[in-house]
């Protein structure tokens, strides 16, 4: 287990009733790292970042978020981490800079409101500040998710597939701003199915398949014939591995 | 402590902002409460001495299922839109969270109470402010039904059924708080001495404190996966 590591999951097991999701996962991510997480629907993603984000419980293992341990230090790990998901988590009847005030309000931020006007400047929405949210686009809902998430300026940034019912310019836009955070050495891990997005964003990729990682590469490692033809090869190798069980 | 109640206040700043803005919950607890003390009104066709004994009855039934209607409303709100997530994800404790909605809820049922009352005292030709224990009765049952519906809200909106599953949890457990309410307004109206409303002032307050307590301890389980 790295020393160094900003997320350390071992032998992560989640069942629901007597559905097995997560069998056995190991993770590792070290500070800085751009981590997309790839894997056919029910592969277990969105569960895995449920657990990684506080919201459930692990039924076996051990999670480990910037040095704080899953379920038992949950509050600690919340303030280190900013989550967006494919619902906005945004109040449509508040305004954009009413809805940055009441989650830095939760969140405890100090100068609240410089925080709120840098970071609607770095998601392109300053001019929109006094707008309801219910006015806005599902791009710009988006983007606005995205400064939620990040109003107290966590060290780690979930995202559960971010691009999902968005169209090519409000990807692109959500591309860039994922690019800026990334660059400020925030740590990111990212689920997607959109392979040539993320292979443009991503620093590490680890397919999840049947409740465990079975394949991991870096954007220096990638083989030649891309992301694409990896994630195929990684997803016939899982088929046929014995360990794979339904 | 201070965080606990920066959290609470954040939760009703929101929840109160977004309704002044929307008025979406509370004009539909509203008409519903109307369309029902008109409904009875109506549908009873009852003389002056029978609507007096009824009059802490209809009010009561008409808090309640106006409520049922603005809790659901007001819990689906946070689900629709996966704000409860949002919330679950603040590093608060969170029972400031379920005290912020429990406070915003009970705020939207006394504003409820503020409209109805007026109307209900000339429909029925019984003046509800001349006894100010009402009010303060109005106050413990409100207080005691938020307590309870806000925690059950909060469990019946994670499931498919959510609108059914609401009243059927949320009505056997209100029993005791409506009880105690009609005998304590019906006391008030009808000029009782005191020592014959205090039990049912004491029951009204017991209740609040046991159901405030119990969804204080309870709330973190309701809302863990």
């Amino acid at each position: 287990m790295a020393d160094d590591a900003l997320i350390v999951v071992s032998n992560l097991v989640k069942r629901f009733g007597p559905k097995v999701v997560l069998r056995g996962l190991e993770f590792t991510v070290k500070p800085g790292e751009f981590v997309a997480l790839l894997g056919p629907n029910g592969a277990g993603k969105t569960t895995f970042l449920r657990i990684l984000s506080s919201l459930s419980s692990p039924t076996l293992g051990r999670v480990r978020v910037a040095g704080h341990e899953l379920p038992r230090q949950a509050a600690a790990v919340r303030q280190r981490l900013g989550v967006v998901s494919h619902l906005p988590l945004l109040y449509g009847d508040l305004t954009a800079e009413e809805n940055l005030r009441f989650y830095g309000r939760m969140y405890g931020v100090a100068a609240l409101e410089r925080r709120i006007t840098e970071v609607l400047a770095l998601v392109g929405l300053a001019p929109r500040r006094r707008d309801l949210v219910r006015t806005f686009s599902r791009g710009m809902q988006q983007r606005l998710a995205i400064g939620r998430a990040i109003i107290h300026d966590p060290e780690v940034l979930l995202l559960d597939e971010p691009h999902t019912g968005l169209d090519q310019d409000a990807c692109d836009m959500l591309d860039q701003i994922l690019t800026q955070v990334a660059a400020r050495g925030r740590t990111v891990v990212m689920t997607s199915h959109d392979l040539t997005r993320v292979e443009d964003l991503a620093s590490r990729f680890d397919v999840l398949t049947r409740g465990s990682i079975r394949a991991t590469t870096s954007r220096q490692d990638m083989p030649r014939d891309g992301l694409l033809a990896f994630y195929r090869r990684s997803l016939e190798a899982a088929k046929t591995d014995p360990g794979a069980a339904q | 402590m201070s965080a606990f109640l920066r959290a609470m206040g954040a939760v009703v700043w929101k929840d109160l902002a977004a309704e002044l803005r929307s008025r979406e919950l509370i004009s539909s607890m509203l008409v519903f409460a109307l369309l029902v003390i008109l409904i009875f009104n109506f549908a009873l066709e009852l003389d002056a001495s029978a609507r007096a004994n009824v009059t802490s009855g209809v009010l009561w039934v008409t808090f309640v299922f106006a409520g049922t209607l603005g809790l659901n409303r007001s819990l689906a709100i946070e689900k629709d839109r996966g704000c409860l997530d949002g919330l679950l994800l603040a590093p608060v404790d969170r029972t400031a969270i379920y005290f912020g909605k429990a406070a915003a809820n009970l705020v939207f049922i006394l504003v409820v109470a503020a409209i109805v009352l007026p109307v209900y005292s000339v429909l029925y030709n019984t003046n509800l402010f001349a006894q100010p224990g009402v009010l303060l009765v109005i106050l413990l049952g409100a207080e005691g039904y938020t307590a309870v519906g806000t925690l059950l809200a909060t469990m019946a909106v994670q499931t498919r059924t959510r609108d059914i599953l609401l009243p059927i949890l949320l009505f056997p457990v209100v029993i005791p708080v409506l009880v105690a309410a009609v005998k304590a307004t019906s006391g008030y109206l009808q000029a009782l001495p005191l020592d014959e409303i205090r039990p049912w002032l004491n029951l009204l307050v017991t209740y609040d404190l046991v159901f405030t307590a119990a969804a204080f301890m309870v709330f973190e389980y309701v809302v863990e996966e």
